[in-house]
């Protein structure tokens, strides 16, 4: 394992792989009366959250919990960071506690790397700006193994707003890593232009959605109607959301979340049983709790140095 | 009776004698070793190695594996003055232009208040007539506070000294008021230079719109945001018969509207800095700040082509777009990060060391064009010629250094070849008439210079 989880690139297959026996071994305990164990006892996590964040941010505390750590959280709203500290003092300011791990969320791409460069903790990032989301991606790639054993060989669709989600960047190249094939698709106004150097095809149909074997879908945000990149929330649910109309029997469906129902994803299609979306929440505190275990115990060489 | 349009602190005439110097002036035509004798602040002879006699009043320097170069011209830097005098100052900028072989700068005015109106620029050139190590000229604004909708009083700029004009760090949005300030050069002279964007194509973009922006997910800028204001303004040009500089030109489709637009007939110019032709956007994958500037660095494909068009002439000149800005400001995530690299110090080095040495342009052509800015801009070319007034540089070009590792000159640090080994280190600059920069540990004293080669002895001194 690297030093910090920054991106879905600090991690080749063979690291995917340990981290989600690791995440196996959790969702075991998850099972449990009591579904904690001790191996951070002692040591402190920060949650530094700058963006709104509900299951993320959960998540991460949960995970860190039920590791025995303690945790603080703190989030931009009532903190000093709304008088105007930079994040090089915050995190300078938080590092004086001496934590393991610091997990941040923030608006813009890089953050967490600069992070990193500030403190001695092992740095998690949690979504930076639309740049990229490596535990999410984990959480999915994790669901989709628990379903199907592999994700060799699989097609998997990605649908929606592309341009603005780092879910959408993290997700491909962890879906490639692990051998699928991955096609983004939306409207022309939100693919980015040459994302299939990033190793996936692209589209802007969903005619061929047949061959996939997964739909994951994004969420599609209001803001995009005044920003005109697509010219109205009627036309594109016309012709983007997934419904029962478009899927065929035994695709699977997935999403981030938070859904907004009846835009991308129609409602009945949510609470079917395609849908692996309460999966999806499930693995994020097993799959959490691996990545903090991998970084902070899992390595022989930083148990040594800790 | 034309006003001086550049502006520098009085400084003591320069005597020297530098011995044995590979003199390379493409616009003289010399190439090859001389002595060049300076007195009184001119060049007084120029004669073969040896041929000049040693005098215990003169500064000898022995330039003996050394290139001596005419000084090298900046049309395009940011000196921060007023207003942001912790980024940098005149006195700072200057010294920053001369440790990198510069004897003339051109400062933007995109300032704290905006070089608008003669008053601002009246302090401006009495500052650099207290501050600046070499000469500085400025532009003014084409439009008041480079708000885009008035005109300034720019024959009133240009009896105050205006070179000429520009709303560098913003494009002029609107063609009718490029139209206008085109029409109104007419009386008041001057160059206007352009920042060329479209700002609804660039909208919150950060970096070139491209592979690597696609895997950031960082918003672009296209390139066409910058090419169809260039074919926009070149046309513009053409139909006014105005005399027009195309700024920071930073893709194939501007080079292309530029070789247009000239081929049409229109007076029109081109500059291009040393990182637009040395760096892509494949430098952004770290996410490093140092490396967010506009117009933002491109693709391979368009820096081979800016290359090309500096070789042939297409673009004119070099520009370093000197901008510097404090560490805090830079230590932020990309996306919240000022634009701006500074260039003035490496701005030789980075071009020596990435285009001439690989071979991809020759060291007569980079001086010309690090050179040309001047005679863009209606002032004199420095030139090492008898009777000329010294303004030249000595430049060790087998020195390797690396970047920032004695510190800059510059009151700023965000030098976007920070770290990098370079070679061609500046040991010597004179500008009009005075030693304005000197590597400390040159050896200044009358040697002897046996043919063993005192010059490798004085390269391990001065590191």
């Amino acid at each position: 394992m690297p030093r910090h989880l920054i991106s879905i690139e600090d991690l080749d297959r063979a690291a995917i792989e340990r981290l989600l026996d690791r995440a196996e071994s959790f969702a075991e305990v998850a099972g449990r009366d009591i579904k904690k164990v001790p191996a951070l006892r002692g040591r402190t996590v920060v949650n530094l959250f700058y963006e709104a964040s509900t299951r993320t941010s959960s998540s991460f505390e949960l995970a860190a919990k039920r590791l025995s750590a303690d945790v603080v959280v703190i989030r931009s709203v009532g903190s000093s960071v709304e008088k105007g500290e930079s994040l090089k003092d915050t995190v300078q300011t938080l590092s004086a506690y001496d934590p393991a791990a610091i997990v941040i969320r923030s608006p813009q791409a890089g953050a967490a790397q600069m992070v990193a460069g500030w403190t001695s903790a092992a740095v998690v990032n949690a979504g930076d700006g639309k740049h990229e989301h490596p535990t999410q991606a984990l959480l999915d790639v994790f669901t989709l193994r628990r379903r199907l054993g592999s994700l060799d060989g699989l097609n998997i669709w990605i649908v929606g707003d592309v341009l603005h989600s780092r879910v959408a960047r993290s997700d491909i190249l962890a879906f490639t890593r692990m051998g699928a094939h991955v096609t983004v698709c939306g409207p022309p106004t939100l693919i980015p232009r040459q994302i299939e150097t990033l190793g996936c095809n692209a589209t802007s149909s969903l005619d061929a959605l047949g061959e996939a074997d997964v739909v994951y879908v994004l969420r599609m945000q209001h803001e995009r109607m005044r920003e005109s990149f697509v010219p109205s929330l009627r036309e594109y649910t016309a012709r983007y959301q997934i419904n029962d109309r478009r899927l065929r029997p035994g695709q699977l469906v997935m999403h981030p979340g938070p859904v907004n129902r009846g835009v991308e994803l129609a409602a009945a299609t949510i609470d079917s049983p395609q849908a692996l979306i309460g999966d999806q929440v499930k693995a994020g505190v097993v799959v959490r709790m691996a990545v903090l275990y991998e970084l902070l115990v899992g390595s022989p060489v930083l148990t040594a140095v800790a | 009776m034309t006003p001086d349009r550049l502006f520098a602190a009085p400084r003591p005439r320069a005597e020297m004698l530098i011995r044995n110097a590979h003199v390379l002036d493409p616009r003289s035509g010399l190439h090859e070793a001389h002595d060049i004798l300076i007195r009184d602040g001119r060049i007084a002879e120029i004669g073969a190695p040896g041929a000049l006699p040693v005098s215990d009043l003169t500064d000898s320097v022995d330039a003996t594996g050394r290139h001596a170069f005419p000084g090298f011209v900046d049309p395009h830097v940011h000196l921060r003055t007023p207003g942001h005098e912790y980024k940098e100052d005149i006195d700072s900028g200057t010294a920053a232009a001369a440790a990198g072989g510069f004897c003339a700068v051109l400062a933007m005015p995109n300032t704290d208040p905006t070089v608008d109106n003669a008053a601002v620029l009246g302090s401006l050139v009495e500052r650099a007539r207290r501050e600046a190590r070499i000469p500085v000229g400025f532009l003014a604004s084409i439009t008041r506070g480079l708000a885009g909708d008035e005109l300034t009083e720019m024959a009133d700029l240009r009896d105050a000294g205006a070179v000429g004009f520009t709303d560098d760090g913003r494009p002029v949005v609107s063609a009718g008021m490029l139209r206008k300030a085109l029409q109104y050069q007419r009386l008041a002279g001057g160059v206007v230079a352009l920042h060329e964007e479209d700002p609804a194509l660039s909208g919150d973009g950060v970096m070139h719109e491209g592979a690597v922006s696609a895997r950031l997910g960082l918003a672009g800028i296209p390139s066409v945001s910058e090419s169809t204001m260039v074919a926009r303004d070149g046309a513009l040009a053409l139909h006014e018969d105005a005399r027009v500089h195309f700024q920071h030109l930073s893709c194939v489709e501007s080079v292309q509207a530029l070789a247009a637009a000239r081929q049409a007939g229109a007076r029109v110019s081109g500059e291009v800095c040393p990182h637009h032709l040395t760096l892509t956007d494949e430098a952004v994958l770290t996410l490093d700040s140092r490396f967010k500037m506009n117009p933002p660095l491109r693709t391979e494909g368009d820096r081979r082509a800016l290359i090309d068009a500096l070789r042939s002439g297409v673009i004119n000149c070099v520009a370093s777009d000197h901008a510097p800005h404090a560490q805090h400001e830079k230590e932020v995530p990309f996306e919240q990060a000022p634009m701006g690299t500074t260039g003035l110090e490496t701005a030789f080095a980075a071009l020596y060391s990435e285009l001439v040495r690989p071979g991809a342009l020759t060291l007569a052509t980079l001086v010309e064009r690090m050179t040309a800015g001047a005679a863009l801009y209606e002032l004199p070319t420095p030139t090492i010629a008898v009777g000329q007034p010294a303004n030249l540089c000595l430049v060790d070009l087998e020195a390797e250094f690396e970047v920032g590792e004695d510190g800059y000159a510059s009151r700023s640090s965000n030098c976007a070849f920070h770290g990098r080994a370079l070679h061609g280190r500046v040991l010597l600059t004179v500008a009009a008439g005075a030693v304005a920069y000197r590597r400390p540990m040159l050896v200044a004293f009358a040697t002897p210079s046996p043919a063993n080669g005192s010059g490798a002895v004085a390269r391990r001194q001065e590191r």
